[in-house]
């Protein structure tokens, strides 16, 4: 199908940009890759009456790792800069976010999909989305009363809904430590598809003994969600197998066409055990 | 009743650059970069499937990287370089180019509708990575949907034309009909 009617308008800097949402309102989405929004607009799935193009704002596609140590990736960077990047660029303990590109999409999606647009899409089968929320990114945006920094825990909110004002625009996202043993799986019914569950965990190890983790699931709520009960278990020195049941057993997943709640379970049993596995070994 | 341009009041210019052709078009903000090039442009070698980024009958290059043309205002493309499927052959002559010779040499079209998108997407990918491997091919085409081939020889004719290029940069030929 083709999309409604709308107005077009390019952003030449944030300022202007988010000034415009600003006196737009409602009626108004921000583009940048498109990869989901012109999806929904073609399907009239979404009807916006104006779009602000923020896709030329070279200033808001940068990569690299700060003096901290932490990694901070402009809200334009795409998918395939990302899997792309350099080790200098990535820096060390972050290959967690750069393997798990290759589960967005396909290709030609990567190249033009950004990891703003991911996370303000606020999909709850998003890889960005769950990396965000298992590694505690912090996100910068800017709007006309100014910037501040969200953590993840308070950015998303439910169904494609995060803590972004209609005005506001995402800038930075900011990974502050690296993860050198974490892992992101996912199962889908074909390669390329929305995940049916996804599973990502940060281990504290020095390769032998796992002192502590993070646990944190897609596709089984309204978004990614972190699992104590399964961290916990971790915590107490249990068995990757003992995590992944006491995630299964921790959540409420949804049932529906792609799979009952009941296959959810068993699959966060299988991804959950895998991603600790493969986290282990890096 | 029939205004297939979806020109309302808000027409727009915009300058677009394809297959190093500068072009300009007064078009509506809603319309899609595919629509352009086959509507406006008349390059209708770019195919139009599902236009929801799923088939990939689409896929042309924006500054050299595979990208669905159907998920893409062509507003946003103002200021990329746009490489269509119809780039791949000789301009004057007509003759095929490459890549296209290998997806003939081993039968890697039935039907033909996907073919466009196949070859652009295996064009960008190509030249990024001109190392790649069978596997890697084969994860790539994934991206397209083909429901003639079975896709074995989409990936056999891509592979060819992949080794082929390397023998030919390791000849030293500075002679490349690799577009």
């Amino acid at each position: 199908m083709k999309p409604a009617p709308f107005r077009y308008h390019r952003a030449r800097d944030v300022e202007g940009a988010t000034a415009l949402l600003a006196e737009l309102g409602d009626d108004a989405k921000v583009i940048a890759g498109g990869q989901s929004l012109v999806a929904m607009m073609n399907f009239r799935l979404a009807r916006p009456a104006h779009l602000v193009d923020i896709g030329g704002l070279r200033e808001l596609d940068h990569l690299g790792v700060g003096a901290d140590g932490e990694l901070r990736i402009g809200a334009l960077t795409t998918h395939h800069t990302v899997e792309t990047a350099s080790p200098r660029e990535l820096g060390a303990g972050f290959d967690v976010i750069r393997d798990a590109m290759a589960w967005i999409g396909h290709l030609p999606i990567r190249t033009r999909g950004t990891v703003g647009g991911s996370m303000a899409h606020g999909d709850a089968t998003a890889e960005w989305c769950l990396l965000a929320v298992l590694l505690d990114a912090e996100f910068v945006a800017r709007g006309p009363r100014g910037q501040r920094r969200i953590p993840a825990r308070e950015f998303f909110f439910g169904y494609y809904t995060t803590a972004l004002d209609p005005d506001e625009i995402l800038v930075e996202i900011v990974f502050p430590r690296p993860a050198p043993h974490a892992a992101l799986t996912e199962f889908a019914e074909r390669r390329g598809d929305f995940a049916i569950v996804s599973a990502a965990v940060d281990l504290d190890t020095d390769g032998r003994t796992v002192n502590s983790g993070r646990v944190a699931l897609g596709g089984v709520a309204a978004m990614p969600v972190r699992v104590p009960e399964a961290e916990a278990v971790l915590a107490a020195g249990g068995s990757f197998r003992d995590c992944a049941e006491a995630a299964a057993d921790a959540v409420d997943p949804p049932g529906d066409a792609n799979g009952s709640a009941h296959y959810r379970k068993h699959l966060i049993r299988t991804l959950v055990e895998r991603a600790c596995e493969e986290a282990m070994s890096r | 009743m029939n205004d297939t341009s979806g020109l309302g009041d808000d027409a727009q210019l915009i300058t677009l650059d394809v297959n190093g052709t500068s072009y300009e078009v007064i078009t509506a903000p809603r319309r899609t970069l595919v629509d352009v090039l086959r509507h406006d442009l008349r390059l209708t070698g770019t195919h139009v499937g599902c236009e929801h980024g799923i088939c990939g009958a689409c896929t042309v290059l924006v500054d050299g990287l595979p990208s669905r043309a159907c998920l893409m205002f062509a507003a946003q493309a103002e200021g990329a370089r746009i490489t269509t499927v119809e780039s791949l052959a000789d301009a004057d002559t007509g003759e095929l180019g490459d890549l296209q010779r290998a997806f003939s040499d081993h039968h890697g079209l039935q039907c033909g509708f996907c073919t466009p998108g196949f070859l652009m997407l295996a064009q960008g990918f190509l030249t990024e990575r001109p190392e790649a491997s069978k596997e890697e091919i084969r994860e790539v085409v994934a991206a397209n949907l083909c429901r003639c081939t079975g896709y074995q020889t989409i990936v056999e004719a891509i592979d060819a034309c992949a080794t082929a290029r390397r023998a030919q940069r390791a000849a030293g030929t500075e002679e490349t009909s690799c577009n």
